[in-house]
């Protein structure tokens, strides 16, 4: 994508971003912060927060679904439907009933290992699927991330903590606060920290044989790769819950605009990723106002209807 | 300098190669042939570190495979699979700028600039340099895929069937071209070929294997005897020389 194009798309989300600060229950107005303390605290404390929150969720799923399908070399994977969601929510609750005391750092900490355990898992079942049939992988990754949220919905009924279990799998960002969010930067950073290794990720994308004829230490990379969809994933599912196919659709459709390099593509998809979610967000808030839409239902509409286009949509 | 000694490599039980002994002379094409099956792409896969040898040992000028360390043997060696299938949606600039990755990892100078368009252009690609390789017809790709490896420009290059997809006006453009790379730049390169008129009229040395083993080791009339194809590939061709090189009427 060039510069300029990329330019308009950052300034349409710096405006999606401002109007998003004014949407709530208690109306205000711009002009207010400068002239009403209360409104600058509301700002402060709810709006910016949320807002934030829902750019880096955006643009970091986007950037780590994007590695999960270079890493898998399948077009249909991405972390939230194929066991790491999951994954992160069955560590999030274990964590949560044994070790209730534990720092939120701790915390997430072993969420984001049991998230990488799974999808280590998945890369395993799905490294024995035949190459030729594509489509069996996301089936599998369905199944399999099934198969963990049921083992989560079982341990949440025992230990009494169904009404947490909703938090975690339905994204949705209105509780969202100055103080209860802040964990959710390190998945900036995570993405950020991944963008620096996007030539490695994009020869992994390449196949094994092809990585190591180019020296990469194949199995570290992949180890890293790992280890970025977790942190971001665990993070994810703890803030604002589980939000779905923002890591699959995105980076389909810029992989179809722009192609693979993910060194130049990367800024793109964290762009429409971020643009992505707050759009649904928006919608979100606006489409039965005072009331709210979760986010991820929404995207899960959206996503429906973008993987429909994918499956049929392309040449053959 | 390649050197094989009392290399073995078996896949689960099966053994595909039995205690090679190979020494690849230095700066001229050698041609790997074989029936199939007789396990040209696994020697070249061990010598380029891709699957491990189970016994014996493979070095590469002072390098030895397996303890050396990858991204050395990168810039020393580069390998072209047979595989050329693509997850990624990628331009032929894109991938052909990756086989500079071992020299730059990660930031191109204006010299793996150069080195990339030069490679584009040796193998016609200038025109489908901005297209993506998922548009491309099989023989274009692999194309690309050649000036990927021509891009790493390692002293060593091993090349897994590169005439595959390609028709005749490309693969007689690729041939001498890597006699060229040997006799100009002092280059060693190894290629597995099926057609072994290829190998009889461009490679300077052949390796004849056949059931995990090496058979015969020479310049191409010593080693495509009439007896030797009907030995290893169970069929009675006719064996000419032409212009000093053996033909096989087929």
């Amino acid at each position: 994508m060039n510069t300029s194009a990329q330019l308009i798309g950052l300034i349409g989300l710096c405006g999606l971003s401002i109007w998003s600060l004014f949407i709530g229950v208690i109306d205000m107005a711009p002009m207010d912060i400068l002239r009403d303390r209360e409104a600058f605290s509301l700002l402060a404390i709810s709006r910016f927060p949320r807002t934030a929150a829902v750019l880096i969720s955006g643009a970091s799923l986007a950037i780590v679904g994007a590695i999960m399908q270079m890493m898998v070399r399948n077009r249909f994977v991405e972390p939230m439907t194929s066991g790491t969601g999951s994954g992160a929510a069955l560590g999030i609750l274990w964590v949560s009933i044994v070790l209730p005391a534990a720092p939120l750092l701790v915390k997430m900490m072993l969420a984001s290992l049991t998230a990488l355990i799974c999808t280590i898992g998945f890369l395993a079942i799905v490294r024995r699927l035949p190459p030729s049939q594509p489509l069996y992988v996301p089936l599998v990754g369905i199944i399999y991330g099934g198969v963990i949220g049921a083992g989560v919905t079982y341990f949440a009924y025992q230990a009494d903590l169904l009404q947490y279990l909703d938090i975690w799998t339905n994204g949705e960002f209105s509780g969202v606060l100055k103080g209860r969010y802040e964990i959710i930067w390190i998945a900036a950073l995570t993405a950020l920290l991944a963008y620096f290794a996007a030539d490695q990720f994009a020869i992994v994308g390449l196949g094994r044989d092809r990585s190591v004829n180019l020296g990469l230490n194949y199995e570290q990379v992949m180890l890293l790769g790992l280890i970025a969809i977790s942190v971001v994933t665990a993070l994810i599912v703890t803030t604002p819950g589980m939000i779905p196919f923002v890591g699959l659709v995105v980076p389909n459709i810029v992989s179809r605009l722009f192609g693979d390099n993910l060194r130049q593509t990367l800024p793109t998809v964290a762009l429409f990723g971020a643009t992505l979610v707050l759009l649904s967000d928006i919608t979100g808030r606006l489409v039965r106002f005072p009331f709210e839409v979760p986010v991820g239902t929404i995207m899960g509409i959206v996503g429906a209807f973008v993987f429909l286009w994918l499956l049929y949509g392309r040449r053959a | 300098m390649i050197r094989v000694q009392n290399t073995s490599y078996a896949v689960s039980g099966t053994t595909i190669l039995s205690d090679i002994n190979l020494e690849i002379t230095q700066g001229v094409v050698t041609a790997l042939v074989g029936p199939n099956g007789a396990g040209k792409s696994t020697l070249l896969s061990l010598i380029a570190r891709i699957n491990k040898a189970q016994s014996g040992q493979i070095t590469v000028d002072d390098l030895t495979i397996g303890d050396c360390d990858d991204r050395d043997l990168a810039l020393r060696l580069s390998i072209l699979t047979q595989d050329n299938t693509m997850g990624a949606r990628l331009t032929v600039r894109d991938l052909v700028s990756f086989g500079r990755y071992p020299h730059h990892r990660g930031r191109a100078t204006a010299d793996d600039l150069a080195t990339i368009e030069t490679a584009i252009d040796r193998f016609d690609l200038t025109e489908l340099a901005d297209r993506y390789l998922d548009d491309l017809s099989g023989g274009q790709k692999q194309r690309a895929f050649i000036a990927m490896t021509f891009a790493q420009n390692t002293d060593y290059i091993l090349l897994d069937e590169p005439l595959n997809n390609l028709d005749i006006a490309a693969s007689r453009h690729l041939m001498p071209l890597l006699h060229d790379l040997c006799a100009d730049q002092g280059k060693t390169i190894i290629v597995v070929l099926h057609d072994l008129n290829y190998a009889a009229r461009y490679a300077d040395q052949l390796v004849m294997m056949r059931d995990g083993q090496v058979v015969a080791q020479g310049t191409p009339k010593e080693v495509l005897t009439a007896q030797n194809v009907s030995d290893v590939f169970q069929t009675e061709a006719d064996v000419r020389i032409i212009d000093g090189r053996p033909m096989v009427i087929v």
